[in-house]
């Protein structure tokens, strides 16, 4: 038996009387690859803010290594060793492609300086397929090349987990295929990562397990296979009738 | 950044400072008033850029902090017959306390209301001290009376701001520095990369107040006679930022490139159009909004840029 790294337990989180995440329950286990899919507004996003803590639970807990994290703040838990993208792509554009790689190792999880810190950003980029544009001013770097960024950046914390929202959203068919394999090579290197993630592909290749969530609640759980096949997700995606 | 390069800007800043000291051996009366007038906006608006500069919170609080510092000094030596030295002391300090309890009230605010709360804060801390005197000290002005000449408090001034600057190159270098800018580009990015966006924001919040206060208590003997409404005048906050902003927030050195040329301006509109001050102040924040966004100093650094890739 592997053991837990991520605890999810009855996570609940309301906005007034809208319950995105509907006493939410799972596990993540030492380097899987979990996914979590749904259709659009069932409230993956919102679970991946409760992880990362950008959102405050309203019930339930959320553990790190068996220690409760749901009571940390974001930057805490960062420390802790949770990092993360975004959906929406949030580089920095007021520094250069190589701070925007520092900015995540100098207060988190690792905390690194100076040339070290400099020397380790390089690394990274070259890592991410980014190694030529070190020099570049972040704003004319291409959509695929910001999000290669955003990735560095959640890696240069070298973090236990790592959360992907929409990583591979938006790339052609041959940026998909690199950004599968990265992914692969991450979890090859022992991180732990959770994605949320629309593209059936990659879902299938990558993850070990899912869960799929429907209006905040987990409706299915097991392999990629199983739970796709599953009627009640079939319904879900497509509509009943099929 | 290299050490070399380091060490150049500290020599480099180091003789500016040295011929800066040298202004009251040749200044007259006139000119030393003016030279004093830099200095403080100086110290004030490099301060002021140190927390706005990077986080972009534009902060309209310097007049509370340069009120309080000017009016403790007024109080204390008028009222409770303290000494002018101990109560320089004590001014920075309640500044900063200041500061750092409005530092942690307005956390939560960003943009627009951040820069509203810090004026409606000012103008509140001013009226409290003016209903305060009014009501329980009794006499309305105080009287700073020290044998202190421009040419003295012009000194004391050109060592602050040589601490100042000094403080600004340390942060710009760290961890801290680094965090700031970090969080101007981003909050949400800053958080989760592992920065306590708070306590960051704060420390340089209540330094800028440490500073500012500093700043009015020693340039209260310039006055003679502080009045509430004299130093916790709203103008001043005003005319700190867009000295910075005309300068150039970007860099250490960008405020005081904004400062020198204002400083100017102001005097010679004083001097000969006075009606005419709040217009000039309007214009110059057009000026700065449309066509130097990013300051004088970034206005050069661009030009350069431009120039370096068309050589290539």
């Amino acid at each position: 038996m592997v053991a837990t790294v991520l605890g999810v337990t009855n996570a609940t989180k309301r906005f007034g009387g809208l319950v995105a995440v509907n006493n939410l329950s799972f596990e993540v286990r030492q380097n899987e690859v979990m996914g979590i899919i749904g259709p659009n507004g069932s409230g993956k996003t919102t679970m991946m803010n409760l992880i990362s803590g950008a959102l405050r639970l309203s019930e339930g807990s959320i553990s790190l290594d068996g220690r409760f994290i749901s009571s940390l703040k974001a930057n805490q838990i960062n420390q802790r060793g949770i990092s993360r993208t975004f959906q929406l792509v949030r580089v920095l554009p007021g520094l250069s492609v190589t701070e925007n790689c520092m900015a995540g190792m100098v207060f988190g999880h690792r905390r690194l300086w100076g040339d070290q810190a400099r020397y380790e950003a390089g690394k990274l980029l070259e890592r991410v397929g980014l190694s030529g544009q070190a020099a570049a001013a972040v704003g004319s770097l291409t959509y695929i090349d910001q999000k290669r960024l955003e990735l560095a950046r959640a890696l240069a914390s070298n973090p236990r987990v790592l959360l992907l929202d929409e990583w591979l959203a938006g790339l052609n068919p041959t940026e998909l295929q690199e950004g599968i394999d990265l992914i692969r090579s991450l979890r090859e290197e022992g991180i732990t990562i959770i994605l949320v993630e629309h593209v059936m592909d990659a879902i299938r290749s990558l993850c070990d397990r899912c869960i799929v969530m429907a209006a905040g609640a987990k409706i299915a759980e097991g392999s990629p296979d199983e739970v796709l096949s599953d009627p009640e997700v079939v319904k879900v995606y497509i509509g009943e009738d099929v | 950044m290299s050490h070399r390069s380091d060490i150049k800007s500290l020599i480099w800043g180091a003789i500016l400072l040295l011929l800066a000291a040298c202004v009251p051996l040749v200044a007259n009366g006139y000119w030393m008033s003016i030279a004093l007038t830099i200095a403080m906006f100086t110290v004030l608006a490099t301060s002021w850029a140190l927390f706005s500069g990077p986080t972009h919170y534009i902060s309209l609080a310097t007049a509370a902090f340069f009120g309080v510092g000017g009016y403790l000094v007024g109080t204390g030596m008028s009222d409770y017959n303290m000494g002018f030295w101990p109560m320089v002391a004590i001014a920075p300090i309640v500044g900063a306390v200041l500061a750092f309890l409005i530092g942690i009230a307005t956390l939560r605010l960003s943009g627009v209301y951040f820069v509203i709360f810090t004026l409606g804060l000012a103008e509140m801390i001013r009226t409290l001290v003016s209903w305060i005197q009014n009501n329980f000290t009794g006499s309305r002005g105080l009287y700073v009376l020290t044998d202190l000449t421009e040419a003295d408090i012009y000194i004391y001034l050109v060592i602050l701001a040589a601490a100042v600057y000094l403080a600004g190159w340390w942060v710009n270098r760290s961890r801290l520095g680094f965090a700031l800018r970090i969080i101007g580009n981003d909050e949400t990015v800053a958080r989760h990369v592992g920065i306590n966006t708070a306590t960051s924001k704060v420390i340089l919040f209540t330094f800028s107040g440490f500073v500012a206060a500093l700043v009015g208590a020693l340039i209260a003997p310039r006055y003679t006679y502080i009045e509430p409404n004299g130093v916790f005048s709203p103008e001043l906050s005003f005319i700190v930022v867009i000295m910075a902003l005309l300068g150039g927030t970007g860099r250490l050195w960008g405020p005081i490139v904004g400062v020198i040329p204002f400083a100017l301006l102001q005097e010679f509109i004083n001097a000969n159009y006075s009606n005419y001050s709040t217009l000039v102040m309007g214009i110059a924040f057009l000026v700065i909004v449309y066509f130097l966004p990013k300051g004088v100093v970034g206005r050069i650094e661009q030009a350069l840029a431009t120039r370096r890739r068309s050589t290539w």
